[in-house]
């Protein structure tokens, strides 16, 4: 019951440099990290620190040097590119940039259509799911005939969303799927995440560099630093007593949205690097 | 044959990604040069095609009395020096004018648009090799290359345009290609591939889409250019005589041009009018293609006008009185360094009318103080930190109220006195580091700039001045940082390297766009405290626009709260977390994620949901 | 940039190489009537083999062109199959009179077309769109049909000018001026067109980058920005659209030397073509290729001393 649905170990990606005797560009150093079936893991990092390059590796899009990505025990890091086709009824995505990851052309009966096209889903079939997924994100079903600029950023991140659901994956990779939304829009969409989580036992590896919103959703989180993952745990234990000084440093680093804890957590920090 | 074949501009490519054809056609249809110009070429096709039932003289019969003959007498515009029937000769010339130019668009397209879109989508070798030969297919002026394969092949015009088809493609192949490779790296097409589209799929449903656009434009330019070149060999002497054609009446009539000057200008007024129209098409598809707006300024719209433009006067408000009576009225006695009363702006449309973005705002910013400017996206809270300095992008304008400062209204500054006090009174921080340092100077250089006009310093005297500078905002190295380019340093450096640009005339409000949005968030800790010790040092005001509280937590002494162009809420940071009293206020602030929010730990699921499979 | 540059210049060198290799091919391809339409249908086919062995036509076809490149290496091009003479001098007589034609309009149309571009840009309203319209209409219409127009205005209606005839600057200044006025006219007039069009619109580009609001933040004044800032940022596209125009002109050149009898390699290649004589039709291929690679190498070091990101790198 416990086996990982996802399970990665000593993942390394290389991009190849610019140039003829450049040196290859180190992405991911090593990393290993599992994602049980319905748990949301947290990956947070600054950027540059491969957790974008983690994600577009499982989705099949980052070239993979070595080390193994087990999905229900079976490496996909190999797979042909149909092989790999098929795997996308198992695992999906959210992407960060809601004006960029739906097609500005198209309608969103057609965006949400374009998964279950990919399966052979009947046209009836087809038009019933996407109903269903129109009402789990909570979009009006006059949305199939509109195009995505008669949305706003929260509601074109609910039509990705409904688009990566289409097919009942297991997992999905969403990489920093709110951080392009307002304030009030961003706390809506999270909590769309996890009743959808609730609802439908699907699993997230969820990618942020927010820590506030990691700490929301996430049931354990892992710090990335420079390819490499520096701390993980249970989400509790390390937002509250981070044991990594990167780690300690990010948290620190955080403003706290209350002026006098912020600037007791300022002084802190002061002290803190003023003592290195 | 001269000009290059016009090629669509970055931005109409980028926009073409964002349209959708009915709208654009909606759009063409819309601009009547292009639809004059649309109608006269189907004009001119149709009279060539149907030739035989507008004219009953065959375009070879010579009739020795109709030699160089003007007008009338059963000849419409007269007898070339055959004595054949111009219009005759004009209309089944034309046949072969635009059948020539249809070889040479056909050839030019398919070889181009089929390899661009191998070359674009699947890269690798075939990529090289086959840029490799369009270079090569450019380097070469088309006429020169029609003209040495007619020494082979001969006169044939069909050979000349395939020719000429195959030079041609390198350009439908470079567009292409282009094209292809900047819709792969989207992130739909990413998702596409994710859902598990196939290869050709994703080019039917996503790629061809976006590359349609561009192609007609390149496509109607090909056609001007293979018409004009066509009627250019024939002009020499070198086409093929055996037919008629507009370039070889040229030529007759450039001979007899003393004797029948008329006979010259009806080939030159079709060839000039055919490719002229072609001509203009494209540019109106290429307008109308740039109308539908580019991904970003769509974004812009959205955060800027749109949201805003639906508010309805800013009176209608009961919390703007006493927002504003609070916001002049609570703060200490001193006059203010910047007061904002009554602000509107609006952006001129198209149509002649204002659309207001801003509804009348009242703001005092003092020395020494940081005031937040707090909203979200459309809240126009960006527009109003522009308003200030008068730096709204084209369009836009304050349409009334005040910007006070120093006893003068910065609303009716002339724009010379106001590039007086700019940076040196005023300066301004922007969001996006990059972007924002001019990448063709170093950065000392623009440094030194505007201290040597304010200040009035010497070379040596800036020079010092700004690597002091440089150390003071944190740079390790300043002597490598100011020899050095934007795009040599990091994010955070640049603004930095901004910061100290900012500061680099001693003025005496600083206004800051969102200044730590674009950096980390242990980046932006470093800027803020950066930003605090500098403004405390020289007691500098300072208007602090963004969208995040901690940051207001962390650096404002006082807030105004934004939305659709209204402050709503104003106050000091040390209560307005804890006291504020507007609905939009509050609902903004249970919005926030506190430390308190943290997910419930995990519990394994009853029953594994992933058995089920799609249907 | 050195290396930059080096591999600028071999990658100029191959496609030399390879042009050559394309056009010996095609031109020669034909090979095997050359000798027989050169001496007509009534020699005897003892006189044919005997012109095809003197021609070198007898050998295969790469043992021909390499020899050719051999010689084309040392600057010998061949003879002319019409009147041998050297095709090296018979080129290099037509070069200059081609290069100053065409220099001087290129010179020409970019002072003209920077100034109207920035103008455009710049000011908008009908300014704007005055130069907008004629950028079209200019580069729309074939550049001979500009200049019969010149013709019939200029030389026949206003008899100003020779409509035709080319005067060689050593034997008089003005009619060396005089005669080349209406020919560069012609070649400017598309060109500003084309390259005022690209400069208005890298301008429009660059003046609305974040930068120069930035810039205007820091009281820099319209002037500073708009000659120091924006047109240096702008000159990238605009210098890459000068190449495009130069080859452009070389092709116009053809037929605009051809109208106005001026000796330069335009008019040679068209006698050449018409009499089918393959080694000068070769040599001026090879000699405006050569022109042309030369001119994307100057174009590609100008580049990277205007850009930073590509000096440095």
């Amino acid at each position: 019951m416990n086996t990982p649905l996802l399970d990665i170990r000593n993942l390394v990606v290389d991009y190849p440099g610019k140039g003829l005797r450049a040196q290859p560009f180190r992405a991911l150093d090593s990393v290993s990290i599992d994602v049980r079936p319905g748990e949301c893991v947290g990956l947070v990092g600054e950027s540059g620190s491969g957790k974008t390059t983690l994600g577009r590796a499982v989705l099949g899009l980052a070239p993979v040097t070595r080390g193994a990505i087990d999905f229900k025990g079976q490496n996909i890091s190999v797979l042909s590119t149909r092989e790999r086709r098929r795997l996308s009824s198992d695992i999906q995505v959210v992407f960060q940039d809601p004006y960029t990851s739906l097609n500005p052309s198209m309608t969103i009966g057609e965006i949400l259509a374009e998964p279950l096209i990919a399966q052979h889903t009947a046209q009836s079939a087809a038009r019933k799911r996407i109903a269903e997924l129109l009402d789990q994100v909570k979009l009006p079903s006059d949305a199939v005939k509109r195009l995505p600029r008669d949305f706003s950023g929260g509601q074109r991140q609910r039509i990705a969303i409904a688009r990566a659901l289409a097919l009942r994956p297991q997992l999905v990779i969403c990489d920093e799927p709110v951080s392009a939304l307002d304030l009030s829009t961003q706390a809506r969409v999270l909590d769309l995440f996890t009743e959808i989580q609730r609802d439908t036992g699907v699993a997230y590896l969820f990618i942020t560099h927010d820590l506030d919103v990691v700490r929301y959703v996430s049931h354990r989180v892992a710090v990335m630093y420079h390819g490499k993952i520096v701390e993980r745990g249970d989400t509790a234990q390390v937002t509250t007593a981070p044991t990594h000084p990167y780690t300690q440093r990010l948290w620190m680093a955080a403003p706290i949205a209350e002026p006098v804890a912020q600037r007791e957590r300022r002084e802190r920090r002061l002290a803190m690097a003023a003592d290195l | 044959m001269t000009a290059p074949v016009l090629t669509p501009a970055p931005g109409a490519v980028d926009a073409a990604a964002n349209n959708h054809s009915a709208s654009l056609a909606r759009r063409f249809a819309k601009d009547p040069i292009g639809m004059a110009a649309l109608i006269f070429l189907s004009i001119v096709v149709l009279a060539c095609a149907f030739a035989p039932l507008l004219t009953t003289n065959a375009p070879d019969k010579a009739v020795l009395g109709n030699i160089l003959a003007d007008p009338g007498n059963g000849l419409l515009l007269g007898g070339d020096s055959a004595g054949r029937d111009v219009f005759s000769r004009l209309l089944y010339g034309g046949q072969f004018s635009l059948l020539g130019a249809l070889l040479a668009l056909s050839i030019a397209v398919v070889l181009g648009g089929v390899s661009g879109l191998v070359a674009g989508y699947f890269g690798k070798w075939f990529d090289t090799l086959s840029s490799a030969a369009a270079a090569i297919l450019m380097a070469l002026p088309g006429m020169v290359v029609l003209l040495a394969a007619r020494s082979v092949l001969g006169s044939s015009a069909w050979w000349a345009m395939s020719i000429f088809g195959v030079l041609l493609s390198a350009s439908v192949f470079r567009l292409v290609r282009q094209t292809v490779q900047n819709v792969r790296n989207e992130l739909y097409v990413d998702a596409a591939r994710v859902a598990g589209l196939s290869d050709a799929r994703i080019i039917f449903r996503h790629v061809l889409r976006v590359v349609r656009a561009p192609f007609i434009i390149q496509a109607a330019s090909i056609g001007s250019v293979a018409i004009a070149i066509q009627a250019g060999l024939e002009f020499l002497g070198l086409g093929d005589m055996t037919i008629p054609t507009w370039g070889s009446m040229l030529n007759d009539g450039f001979a007899r041009i003393y004797q029948q000057p008329l006979l010259v200008i009806w080939p030159a007024l079709m060839i000039a009018l055919v490719c002229l129209s072609l001509t203009l098409i494209a540019n109106s598809v290429r307008d109308a293609l740039e109308n539908t707006g580019s991904r970003h300024r769509t974004r812009r719209t959205r955060t800027g006008r749109g949201a805003a433009a639906k508010t309805t006067t800013h009176s209608s408000n009961p919390t703007v009185a006493p927002a504003a009576a609070q916001n002049t009225g609570t703060h200490n006695s001193e006059t203010p360094l910047l007061s904002v009363r009554n602000l509107h702006v609006g952006y001129h449309q198209a149509d002649g009318s204002t659309t207001h973005i801003v509804h009348g705002i009242n703001l005092d910013v003092h020395a020494g103080e940081v005031l937040g400017l707090i909203g979200e996206s459309g809240s126009g809270k960006t527009q109003t930190a522009f308003s200030i300095m008068r730096l709204l992008p084209a369009g836009g304008a304050i349409t009334d109220g005040q910007v006070l400062w120093g006893g003068r209204n910065l609303a009716e500054l002339s724009e010379r006195e106001l590039t007086a006090l700019r940076g040196k009174e005023i300066a301004y921080i922007p969001q996006e580091p990059m972007s924002n340092l001019d990448p063709s100077f170093t950065i000392g250089s623009q440094l030194v700039e505007p201290m040597r006009l304010h200040l009035g310093l010497n070379k040596a005297d800036a020079k010092t001045r700004a690597l002091d500078l440089l150390t003071r905002v944190g740079i390790v190295n300043p002597e490598r940082v100011y020899s050095s380019y934007p795009h040599q340093v990091s994010g955070g450096m640049a603004q930095r390297v901004l910061i100290a640009g900012a500061i680099s005339c001693n003025p005496r409000l600083l206004i800051a766009d969102e200044p730590t949005t674009a950096l980390d968030v242990t980046v932006q800790a470093e800027i803020l405290d950066l930003l605090r010790s500098i403004q405390q040092e020289h007691g500098m005001g300072v208007i602090m626009v963004t969208h995040n509280f901690g940051v207001v937590a962390d650096i404002c002494d006082r807030v105004a709260v934004m939305r659709n162009g209204e402050i709503v809420e104003t106050g000091p940071a040390s209560t307005i977390f804890s006291e504020h009293t507007h609905p939009y206020t509050t609902q903004l602030f249970d919005a926030i994620l506190t430390p308190d929010n943290i997910r419930e730990p995990y519990r394994a699921p009853n029953t594994m949901k992933g058995e089920v499979t799609t249907p | 940039m050195p290396a930059f540059l080096i591999r600028r210049l071999l990658t100029g060198l191959a496609m030399l190489l390879i042009i050559s290799a394309l056009a010996y091919l095609l031109l020669y391809l034909t090979g095997s009537d050359i000798a027989r339409n050169l001496l007509g249908d009534n020699a005897s086919q003892e006189a044919v083999d005997l012109r095809a062995a003197e021609l070198g036509l007898d050998q295969p076809l790469h043992t021909r062109y390499l020899s050719w490149l051999g010689g084309a290496i040392t600057g010998n091009l061949g003879r002319s199959w019409f009147g041998g003479s050297d095709v090296t001098s018979l080129l290099m007589s037509r070069l200059g009179v081609t290069l100053t034609l065409v220099v001087t309009s290129t010179v020409i149309s970019a002072i003209i077309a920077i100034a109207l571009g920035v103008w455009a840009a710049v000011r908008g309203g009908w300014i704007d769109k005055t130069i907008q319209v004629f950028s079209l209409t200019g580069a729309a219409i074939p550049n001979y049909l500009i200049a019969l127009g010149l013709v019939a205005l200029f030389a026949i209606n206003l008899a100003w000018f020779a409509p035709t005839g080319y005067t060689q600057p050593g034997a008089s200044l003005g009619g060396w001026i005089a005669s080349v006025t209406l020919p560069v006219a012609a070649l400017t007039i598309g060109c500003i067109a084309g390259t005022a069009q690209q400069v208005r619109s890298s301008m429009l580009d660059v003046m609305r980058q974040d930068y120069i609001r930035t810039l205007r933040s820091r009281g820099l004044g319209p002037g500073r920005i708009i000659y120091r800032h924006a047109l240096r940022n702008a000159a990238g596209p605009g210098l890459s659209v000068l190449g495009l125009q130069f080859v452009g002109l070389l092709g116009g050149a053809v037929v605009i030397e051809q109208m106005f009898a001026i000796p330069g390699l335009g008019s040679l290649s068209v006698s050449s073509t018409t009499q089918g004589d393959i080694p000068v039709v070769m040599g001026v291929v090879i000699l405006i290729a050569a022109i042309v690679i030369t001119v994307n190498l100057l174009i590609d070091i100008a580049q990277g001393i205007l850009n930073p990101k590509v000096r440095l790198s």
